[in-house]
């Protein structure tokens, strides 16, 4: 632990290190020891956690059959040259 | 039966093995695949040509790949690679008219904006809280429309960071910038990610109680 709590002021600003793992653990466990504490800093933590899962989905996207036949193909011409040299 | 060619069928085998693998972890990974590639490039057609180029980049270098375990992280790290590599070449390009929304980033409006603090309303709380409103009528659709508004600069380092779980530390040796830029970058891509997506609820008509029309983003 450090020696004092961390103020609303200096969890916010540092909220988003913390969110992305940019922070020691040392402060990780500071912030979290405020989040327990402090409902608004907690919510706030939370709709950004929430946001960023949001964010995380928007890469969801199915594929098209397309670019699934265009990668066998070109494995099938990689594998073709593969044993074109070896043979 | 020869030695020689016995050895050939081993190899054969083995080439055979090595296919079936590559072919099942790609298929497995390729909507994940295409949807970073897509958030990457916003046109499907550069999506598809950014992932079957890493695609085939992997299977030429699938004997550098030391650990199985790591075959997810290591495609994508060339995946990424791969788009990094193309946008610059398009940026070393005379610019043309259409390019102009990925120029001048630092002119854009990105002055501190909190979308929590616009919908959060404490005093609301007993009726339900207006940030859990906001999140759960939001589109997907909505979100990619405000994703991919953003500038080249920025879209790229929310989704490294966000989406693919990147350390600042590791975006910039991806993109060869100070880790200052990357911070700078993403805290900005953050702010006006967040006021497009105000923008665009607004627009669709969501309210927060008590406000009236107040909260336009600065």
């Amino acid at each position: 632990m450090t020696g004092r709590e961390l103020t609303c002021e200096e969890v916010i600003e540092q909220l988003f290190d913390y969110l992305d793992r940019e922070v020691d653990s040392q402060r990780r466990a500071d912030i979290e020891r405020h989040l327990a504490r402090c409902r608004d800093c907690f919510s706030r933590a939370e709709f950004e956690r929430r946001l960023r899962a949001k964010v995380e989905e928007s890469v969801s996207v199915r594929a098209p059959q397309r670019l699934h036949r265009r990668v066998k193909d070109l494995l099938d011409r990689f594998d073709a040259d593969e044993t074109n040299s070896t043979s | 039966m020869s030695a020689s060619s016995s050895s050939g069928d081993d190899r054969a085998r083995h080439r055979q093995r090595r296919r079936q693998w590559f072919e099942r972890e790609v298929e497995r990974l390729m909507d994940r695949l295409y949807g970073t590639a897509l958030r990457l490039t916003r046109h499907p057609d550069d999506a598809e040509d950014i992932v079957a180029d890493a695609i085939g980049k992997a299977w030429t270098k699938l004997d550098e790949l030391r650990d199985p375990d790591r075959f997810e992280g290591w495609l994508f790290h060339i995946l990424n690679n791969t788009f990094v590599s193309e946008w610059r070449r398009r940026q070393c390009r005379p610019k043309m008219a259409d390019d102009s929304e990925t120029c001048e980033p630092d002119n854009l409006d990105a002055t501190s904006f909190s979308l929590f603090q616009q919908l959060h309303q404490p005093f609301l709380l007993w009726w339900g809280s207006t940030e859990d409103r906001f999140l759960n009528e939001l589109l997907q659709d909505d979100l990619q429309r405000a994703l991919d508004a953003l500038p080249d600069p920025y879209r790229m380092i929310v989704v490294f960071v966000e989406v693919q779980g990147y350390t600042y530390g590791e975006v910039s040796e991806l993109l060869g910038i100070p880790l200052g830029t990357v911070r700078s970058r993403l805290n900005r891509g953050r702010t006006l990610l967040q006021k497009a997506l105000w923008k665009q609820a607004r627009e669709a008509g969501f309210t927060v109680a008590f406000r009236g029309t107040e909260g336009e983003p600065p």
